[in-house]
């Protein structure tokens, strides 16, 4: 609590905190804006969510770090025992976490399609709990996955950017975070362009605003949808690429990027994208400002507060509507 | 043999497996000890879940709380907790057998009740939520809960609390627990099944067939959400508090309030039964039991892997339960054999119509 007064009293401090909040704000809003698609266009409520950002995360990180690789060739091929089997090891090199943006899209893009195919497209026509249960045990998997294959450490894709100081050194701002910003508001740009103009986009809307009718006039409805779930995972996968490289990763910090899009969509409501801008940077902000004011400690629980804050301030709201027994 | 003899016949061998299991497989006393406390989750979860239509994903929080009251109140009673908690179990607790005794008694007397005193208090915030908002509010809760128990230092923060030593013998202290769980979870399945019979079942029932109806009727649907959830509290919170004492440490992330596992075991052991019915988050308790174990012991590494693939599985392939399913596969069996299964079966029956 002390360090309230040492808001008031050194008000620059004030801009670092918003500012940071605003840079991995804007990533929650990527996030979350996938989270709405897919909630409003086929009504699932994703809690894998988070563990696509952090999948995302590890592919950009994978790339940016020098891997080593290991080919067996056994030897005269097929016929031979195993233990003839030589292995040659060639050295992936770093490249640039920035190229890690293209490959988790197209990578998660493909994931998401086939996640789509082998579980939600058979949990997509039933009630919502079971898309819920379905998406949490999936998380799960996911979570265990990374940790068996990078460890429980966490991670941080460098993008090895300088920084820069304003205020005479009393606040920095890290180049990749500005960098990170502009690419979030321009992939956030190209969504929004691609849901309005493009065919798919087109097909993607009709299907949210009635099932039925777009097939009758000739909409693949089921297309559509693993359409959206894949387009939801590339979102992520850009979401967690970028998260990579001004945060940080773990294979457990998943959830609470699926709560964080759940808060964020939960207080801005279906098909309202400035409500979810609006949130996402608000969560991104709060954030900041809880975790210096209560400490890191607090920041997971602060995350969770929110959710059940809005939830209870949206209960409320909706009490005027719905004549319950008090 | 008739029916009410074949179903004497059943509880007999239950209530014998559960008396002499300790003694035929003293290995396994104490995955014995967590078959109990599984069922009774999966049975707790039901009322809510099966029979209420409301699915939480946060029951654990009365597990979690439960166990850190039990852990208070035993160490409180003849402690200071905060110093105690201060030296991270560098301090021993020395107490007699009287001591102790009377300090599980009334720390287990308090988990339970602490327990459902959360649950009315909670009932307030969540119950006005449905549907999936009820799922994430719930989850919401039981991590927020785990948090911040770990920034309490007066709970030991992150690093838990070791809570005081069985003054005895290690084979005697494993079977005291054993024995402690099995009975609560014989009292949790006879409360339920009489709990099931009466008034409280139907109004329940009507609630998750359709909740304004109900309302509509003059059913006090808050009130009876709210009793749901104490019940399903009280047993949580006796079992979190004798689970804490079985582990002999407490810490608030995976002991306490582990939502990802304990957590969604409770959800998965009911829907791989056949949730709504009495028996069926039993069996599932059992199956899904059984596999964990097996998973543990042969797959390590990859167990939470199988689970999680598991729950996928369960979920989107294998709804209704196994009792679910017998019920679809042989409903004269269900009609004509055992009387209470005939009850379950003729409602899950109308539940489906409905749905």
């Amino acid at each position: 609590m002390s360090n309230l007064s040492l808001l008031a009293q050194a008000p620059v401090l004030n801009i670092q905190l918003l500012l940071d909040g605003l840079f991995i704000g804007a990533i929650f809003v990527l996030a979350a804006y996938g989270l709405a698609l897919v909630w409003g266009v086929m009504n699932v409520k994703n809690l894998a969510q988070g563990d696509f950002v952090i999948m995302g995360g590890y592919i950009a990180y994978v790339l940016s770090i020098d891997l080593p690789v290991w080919i067996g060739i056994p030897e005269g091929f097929l016929w031979l025992p195993i233990s003839e089997i030589t292995f040659f090891q060639f050295i992936k090199p770093a490249i640039h976490p920035i190229f890690g943006l293209p490959v988790a899209i197209v990578l998660m893009f493909g994931f998401g399609w086939w996640i789509y195919r082998v579980i939600v497209s058979r949990v997509v026509d039933r009630d919502m709990f079971t898309s819920l249960l379905a998406t949490f045990g999936l998380a799960i998997v996911l979570q265990q996955l990374l940790n068996l294959l990078f460890g429980p450490e966490v991670r941080v894709a460098e993008s090895g950017f300088d920084t820069r100081f304003l205020f005479e050194g009393l606040v920095t701002v890290a180049d990749i975070k500005l960098i990170s910003f502009i690419l979030t508001v321009i992939l956030a740009g190209i969504v929004v362009v691609f849901m309005k103009y493009s065919r798919m986009g087109q097909a993607i809307r009709a299907t949210a605003q009635d099932r039925r009718a777009a097939r009758v006039m000739g909409i693949d409805t089921d297309r559509v949808y693993a359409f959206t779930f894949a387009l939801n995972a590339a979102i992520c996968g850009a979401a967690g690429v970028l998260i990579s490289m001004i945060w940080v990763i773990q294979p457990y910090f998943g959830l609470a990027h699926s709560i964080r899009a759940f808060v964020i969509v939960t207080a801005a409501g279906l098909g309202n994208l400035p409500g979810v801008i609006a949130a996402g940077l608000g969560l991104g902000a709060t954030e900041q400002f809880g975790g210096f004011v209560f400490g890191a400690e607090y920041q997971q629980a602060l995350v969770v507060g929110m959710l059940i804050l809005v939830l209870v301030i949206r209960q409320l709201q909706q009490r005027r509507h719905r004549q319950a027994v008090i | 043999m008739t029916a009410p003899d074949r179903k004497v016949a059943g509880y007999g061998a239950i209530l014998l497996f559960g008396v002499v299991g300790p003694f035929l497989f003293p290995n396994y006393t104490f995955q014995l000890a967590v078959l109990w406390i599984m069922i009774l989750f999966a049975l707790t979860w039901d009322i809510m879940g099966g029979q209420m239509g409301y699915n939480s994903l946060g029951n654990i929080f009365f597990f979690g709380a439960g166990m850190y009251i039990c852990a208070v109140v035993q160490i409180g009673l003849y402690y200071d907790v905060a110093e105690y908690t201060a030296h991270f179990g560098a301090v021993k607790i020395e107490l007699t057998e009287d001591q102790y005794f009377t300090g599980l008694t009334l720390g287990l007397i308090a988990a339970a009740v602490g327990s459902t005193l959360f649950a009315v208090l909670f009932g307030w915030t969540v119950f006005g939520l449905r549907g999936p908002y009820f799922a994430i509010g719930t989850l919401g809760v039981a991590i927020a809960a785990g948090e911040l128990v770990g920034t309490w230092d007066y709970l030991g923060g992150g690093g838990g609390i070791t809570v005081p030593i069985y003054p005895g013998e290690p084979d005697e202290r494993a079977l005291l627990f054993y024995f402690l769980c099995f009975l609560f979870a014989i009292f949790t399945f006879v409360f339920l099944k009489w709990l099931y019979r009466g008034r409280f079942a139907l109004a329940i029932n009507a609630i998750r067939d359709d909740e304004e109806k109900a309302e509509g009727m003059g059913l006090h649907t808050l009130r009876y959400k709210t009793a749901a959830w104490a019940v399903a509290a009280f047993f949580l919170g006796l079992s979190g508090g004798l689970f804490g004492n079985m582990i002999g440490f407490i810490e608030p992330l995976e002991v306490a309030f582990p939502t990802v596992t304990f957590g969604i075991f409770m959800v998965v052991m009911a829907l791989l039964g056949g949730k709504g019915t009495l028996w069926g988050p039993i069996l599932g308790a059992v199956v899904f039991h059984l596999i964990k174990e097996t998973t543990w012991t042969y797959m390590l590494g990859w167990q939470w892997v199988a689970l999680g693939t598991l729950i996928i599985v369960n979920i989107v392939f294998f709804q209704q339960g196994i009792l679910g399913w017998a019920q679809e596969k042989w409903p004269e069996r269900f009609g004509l054999v055992v009387e209470e299964a005939s009850e379950d079966g003729a409602d899950d029956g109308a539940r489906r119509e409905a749905a």
